[in-house]
């Protein structure tokens, strides 16, 4: 086997050129995919992470869905309303569960001194929502369950309002005042940016109760967050939670739901389709290069088995079998084949530095890479090799001894 | 290393200690419309240390016989032992064959071929020329290099192995392919008009190395067309229109006798 590797080495030498010529096909088969397989790589690394981090393992209560036609949009606004109640009533029954927030939105003005904030959005939360929304405290600390518990008047806020109103001033133990009401600064959120021109800074946490108690009505509708224990059990906390919420609201079987779960798969979704069609585009260019290469491969190894029409006449004379033929020439169009893996790998990943360096995309150089290049020397080399190997395996010894 | 023939089944059944036996062996290529007659039925025996050279015109059918007597062909008819394994035995319906891989094995490790126009690869050193055949047997690389270095000296050519073909003259080239044939320390060497492309001093040079070959107990097949060639060998054989036509005792083989 050594000796073979050594023949199609010195082989290929001989006519360094065009065999340099012959990978190009395969190399710029092996570049598209690798480029598009690395930017695909480099997208999963940030946009994924920041979709999962919106919570790909994180369920919605709500009276209604959060996509839906018009016509159940009507129906589902005679839902009663769900209660703070609710929160515990799960938390209790949900085995797939691990944590659980309700969610009550308050638009608010925020002062502290002489400065003054409008537009802030106000969540009354649970301290589960710390884990729930994956949300790093930079100081301080979260809203604890003897704040919810005890109705306290805190605050955690998010890193707009810190640099609004703190821009001097440590805000912990500050005092600041939401929508008239006095709060106290415990906590500041790391600052998350933007998402869809929204600034997710532009907020703070409080206790759902302090606030239900302070600006709502105590019936007042709310949405609660849930955490699946285990991100691949997302399907099973569905399925629980919707027969909590149907034990909840008293349903009896056949009746149909009157609460909905959302969930943040929607984004998902749009971001698999959307590389799912690069990936079929870079396989079509990808497979399209590859047999044209291939096609390359096989014709340059044709004239190679004429050419060396002689040589193969003299090692059978030698006692060469046609199998050690076959295998020679194989592993020759294997070794073409392989060095257009190396090249087209070797432009890739320059591509993907500057792809990485000159936009604002980042691109990866995926592990599976390995994989695609063993299988591409495998399958090109033998399949658009087999045809020349056992031409040159059939010769007639004496008619090749004879060519000239 | 040499292996020996294979099962009984395979053997000739008479207890002869010949090497070589050819029995009426013919063969027709055909082509399109017409068939050429290349042998019409040749009788030839060669024992262990015959040095035989085989003489006729072109077209004679010499080359068929060369090129059947080195396994690279089989004939269309007869029967064809060697060491007592049945080559080839063709008679009517009955045909006996080898398969094409024993064909090789036999090429690679029984017989050893030196040709008119040497037939090295040219990209190669002489060494890697010489080791090629042992490469095929699967011999080991450290046995391999020791092996066909020795070869190399017998033809007195040790200082030379890493040059290639083109580095080399006519006459060493030539000595390669000789230590080449040599180096499986095959039953036969047979030599295709080996100073057909050499001048007469140079082809001298390889003749004597050829009957020295001889004394060490080599048998040797010669193929030529120079009388002043073929009397080097003990015997030569005349083939006309794919016969034997007559067989005489050189000078040589009258003394050896």
């Amino acid at each position: 086997m050594i000796e073979i590797l050594r023949i199609a080495g010195s082989a290929l030498w001989a006519h360094k050129f065009r065999a340099l010529l012959t990978t190009l096909g395969i190399a710029i088969g092996i570049f598209t995919v690798g480029v598009v397989m690395a930017i695909i790589e480099g997208l999963n690394a940030t946009f994924s992470e920041q979709i999962s981090s919106l919570g790909s393992d994180v369920l919605y209560v709500d009276k209604r869905a959060w996509f839906q036609g018009h016509e159940e949009w009507v129906r589902s606004r005679q839902r009663r309303n769900i209660g703070l109640d609710a929160v515990d009533y799960i938390a209790q029954r949900s085995e797939y569960v691990s944590h659980v927030s309700p969610r009550v939105f308050q638009r608010g003005t925020l002062k502290y001194g002489d400065k003054s904030l409008e537009s802030v959005t106000i969540q009354g939360v649970h301290e589960d929502m710390a884990v729930i929304s994956g949300t790093e405290i930079v100081a301080g600390r979260f809203l604890s369950r003897t704040d919810t518990r005890h109705k306290k008047a805190v605050a955690v806020i998010g890193n707009s309002i810190k640099e609004e109103l703190f821009a001097s001033v440590d805000p912990l133990g500050q005092r600041i005042f939401i929508n008239g009401r006095r709060f106290l600064v415990i906590g500041v959120l790391e600052e998350q940016g933007q998402m869809m021109g929204r600034d997710l800074d532009n907020m703070a946490y409080v206790p759902a109760e302090t606030l239900l108690k302070m600006f709502g009505r105590r019936w007042r509708n709310i949405s609660i967050a849930l955490k699946a224990a285990q991100p691949d059990m997302v399907g099973e906390a569905r399925d629980e939670v919707i027969g909590i919420m149907r034990r909840y609201r008293q349903l009896r079987p056949g009746q149909p739901d009157d609460f909905a779960i959302n969930q943040q798969s929607t984004l998902q979704d749009l971001y698999d389709n959307a590389t799912r069609m690069l990936w079929m585009v870079a396989i079509g260019i990808g497979s399209i290069a590859l047999i044209v290469g291939g096609v390359g491969v096989m014709n340059i190894m044709l004239v190679t088995v004429t050419e060396r029409t002689a040589e193969i006449g003299i090692r059978k004379s030698l006692g060469a079998r046609r199998s050690t033929i076959r295998w020679q020439f194989l592993v020759e169009s294997m070794t073409v084949s392989a060095l257009g893996v190396v090249v087209g790998f070797l432009l890739a990943s320059g591509a993907a530095i500057i792809v990485e360096r000159a936009t604002p995309l980042a691109a990866r150089i995926p592990p599976a890479w390995g994989g695609l290049g063993v299988g591409v020397v495998v399958v090109v080399g033998l399949v658009f090799g087999l045809w020349p190997a056992t031409k040159a395996a059939r010769l007639d010894p004496i008619e090749a001894l004879r060519y000239e | 290393m040499m292996q020996s023939s294979k099962g009984s089944s395979m053997r000739a059944s008479g207890g002869n200690n010949h090497l070589i036996t050819l029995k009426s062996v013919t063969k027709v290529y055909d082509m399109g419309k017409e068939q050429v007659h290349a042998l019409r039925g040749v009788d030839l025996r060669i024992r262990p240390n015959d040095y035989i050279s085989i003489m006729g015109p072109s077209g004679s059918g010499k080359s068929t016989l060369m090129n059947i007597i080195g396994c690279l062909d089989t004939p269309t008819s007869g029967r064809y032992e060697f060491e007592g394994e049945v080559v080839c035995d063709v008679a009517g319906e009955d045909v006996t064959k080898m398969s094409d891989n024993e064909l090789a094995d036999i090429r690679n490790r029984k017989i050893g071929f030196v040709f008119q126009t040497f037939n090295l690869l040219s990209r190669t050193t002489a060494l890697r020329n010489v080791e090629l055949p042992l490469i095929y047997a699967g011999i080991h690389r450290r046995n391999r290099i020791e092996q066909a270095k020795e070869a190399l000296k017998q033809v007195g050519l040790d200082d030379r192995a890493s040059h290639r073909p083109s580095e080399l003259s006519g006459g060493q080239r030539q000595r390669v392919a000789i230590a080449r044939a040599l180096v499986t320390k095959p039953a036969i060497i047979l030599a295709d008009e080996p100073t057909g492309n050499l001048d007469s001093v140079t082809g001298q040079e390889i003749m004597v190395l050829l009957d020295a070959l001889h004394e060490q107990g080599n048998t040797i097949i010669l193929v030529t067309h120079e009388t002043y060639i073929a009397e080097h060998a003990h015997r030569v054989i005349h083939i006309l229109d794919g016969q034997i036509d007559r067989e005489e005792l050189t000078a040589n083989g009258k003394a050896a006798a």
